[in-house]
């Protein structure tokens, strides 16, 4: 069982049935049912999820990208400072990463009021946090290698040769 | 004298296309599931399409040279090194509209009246009326599904190619999805030098293929001084509706088909050269990833297919997969499925003598399309 082509097929849609799995990679039923536990019970696989399209959601939502700096001490490392920030559960993603700033926090809130008091009352606040710019999203037109919008009808010819 | 007392000969030997038949059918059934589409579901490339638009801002909206831009030329002979292809840009290269330009430029270039031009089949519907509009007498050639729809000195033996003068080649092939190996191609090559014939090999799908490489005729001994070869940017491009293919040959060869070419085209649009030389910098990362998702799509028909008992060869190469009619009768099944469950796929006669009972069925479609299409074809198999 090739689990990279497993993972490129689930990446592309992890609904699929364990049946049509094993079709589209010419594997049996019981190869796919076990190489998928594999990579869930190995933590590759985390979790699988909707896409959604806020834009055609009623309710409102508000996402905020923020940036946050931080001093590091002596006892005090991002690894500490990333598991006490991502054990809220506004947080939605957070990340380290290179550049400007040292964490990138995705925080999804029910109005902008919820999540900039979020990020002033709790992150913030933390000791080693330096400094948060939060940039509020007002649209979004691609999430996970999905394009967001009408689509593109179909046009081709129903028959051609 | 009306226009159509003044028809010519040619065009009245010809008769209507069979596809376009069905297409009429199934355009006229709502909700209709389509497996009968001969092209991509993908769109070219985004970095192909904004090198067009770029070429068009800059204003380059005049002809170019009648081979196509040299950049581009340089550009595809450096990629068919791949199939073991060596082409000189300079004179053994031609870019054309489409493959299809391609194709009726050696038809019009190699073929003189009352010539016999060996067609196997089932084939693309193109070869047999390019061969009667140069004047050609064409020849067809039924392949087997024993033999996996691969062309076998035998088959043309049989069909009384030895007399011919020009064979046509497809492989991958539209509409079996048959491929073929080098070791099969170098009987038919053997084949071919004994009967000193002339080949144009329709290398079009070249990068669809799942379980190997693409082997190519023009590279076997003694082959590549009495073979063209097409090729183009629409199959693993997605680039149908841009037109762009191309030729390859040695140098008088690619002459001749540029005297026919310059007169009657000019140049290939130059926007469309300006995309294909994109496509070839920069996007065989998106060729590969659409070629991923097509042999998944492959592996999925073909399991279904086995899963509900329709009888089908596990075909290797473009995006159509060739199972049999259940009775045998194309045409009835084809039309009772488009009836009775609106799945579109197009019967096998279509494409000539050999593709009778059988059905193309195009895997070029998203796969919740295809789910559904394959639940309706069982419904219908196992009513």
């Amino acid at each position: 069982m090739d689990k990279q082509s497993l993972l490129d097929l689930l990446r592309h849609d992890a609904r699929e049935s364990v049946d049509d799995i094993a079709r589209q990679l010419g594997a049996d039923a019981e190869a796919v049912a076990a190489a998928l536990e594999e990579l869930e019970d190995d933590g590759v696989i985390r979790g699988y999820q909707a896409v959604v399209d806020w834009n055609n959601v009623d309710e409102e939502r508000v996402r905020a990208q923020v940036e946050v700096d931080v001093e590091l001490d002596r006892e005090t490392g991002y690894e500490e400072i990333a598991r006490r920030i991502a054990r809220f559960p506004e947080v939605a993603t957070l990340r380290l990463v290179s550049g400007d700033y040292d964490f990138f926090i995705e925080v999804e809130g029910e109005s902008m009021h919820a999540v900039s008091n979020f990020v002033s009352e709790r992150i913030a606040p933390i000791p080693e946090v330096t400094k948060t710019v939060t940039h509020f999203v007002m649209d979004s037109y691609k999430e996970e290698g999905i394009e967001l919008g009408d689509g593109d009808d179909d046009d081709r010819l129903s028959v051609s040769p | 004298m009306t226009l159509g007392d003044q028809l010519s000969d040619r065009v009245e030997q010809v008769p209507p296309s069979g596809i376009r038949k069905f297409f009429e059918l199934a355009e006229e059934v709502d909700d209709v599931i389509s497996l009968g589409v001969g092209e991509p579901d993908f769109s070219a490339p985004w970095a192909a399409r904004t090198a067009a638009i770029d070429s068009l801002e800059r204003g380059k909206t005049s002809y170019t040279s009648n081979r196509g831009m040299r950049e581009l030329r340089e550009a595809i002979s450096e990629r068919v090194t791949r199939y073991g292809q060596e082409y000189d840009p300079e004179d053994e290269i031609i870019v054309t509209t489409g493959a299809s330009e391609a194709v009726d430029l050696a038809f019009r270039a190699f073929v003189n009246p009352g010539d016999v031009v060996a067609i196997p089949q089932p084939s693309y519907i193109s070869y047999t009326p390019g061969a009667i509009f140069a004047g050609g007498e064409p020849l067809p050639v039924p392949t087997r599904a024993e033999d996996e729809f691969t062309l076998t000195p035998e088959a043309l033996e049989a069909a009384g190619a030895d007399e011919a003068d020009v064979l046509v080649l497809c492989y991958p092939n539209n509409p079996t999805g048959a491929v073929m190996t080098d070791d099969e191609l170098a009987d038919v090559a053997s084949f071919v030098r004994d009967h000193d014939l002339v080949v144009l090999s329709d290398e079009i799908y070249s990068d669809l293929r799942y379980e190997d490489d693409h082997a190519s005729i023009a590279t076997h001994p003694g082959m590549r001084e009495r073979t063209i070869v097409f090729n183009g940017f629409s199959k693993a491009y997605a680039m149908t509706g841009l037109r762009l293919g191309y030729a390859m040959g040695p140098p008088g060869a690619i002459d001749a088909m540029n005297k026919v070419h310059q007169y009657a085209m000019l140049s290939a649009p130059t926007t469309a050269q300006y995309a294909a030389l994109e496509a070839l910098r920069s996007c065989d990362d998106s060729v590969e990833e659409m070629r991923r998702e097509y042999d998944r799509r492959r592996r999925f028909v073909l399991a279904r297919f086995e899963e509900m008992g329709l009888d089908c060869f596990e075909a290797k190469g473009a995006f159509y997969v060739f199972p049999e009619a259940p009775d045998g009768d194309d045409e009835a099944f084809a039309e009772g499925l488009l009836e009775e469950q609106n799945v579109a796929l197009v019967p096998g006669s279509v494409f000539g003598e050999g593709g009778a009972g059988h059905l193309r069925v195009s895997y070029a479609t998203g796969m919740r399309e295809l789910r559904e299409a394959m639940d309706r074809i069982e419904a219908y198999v196992s009513h």
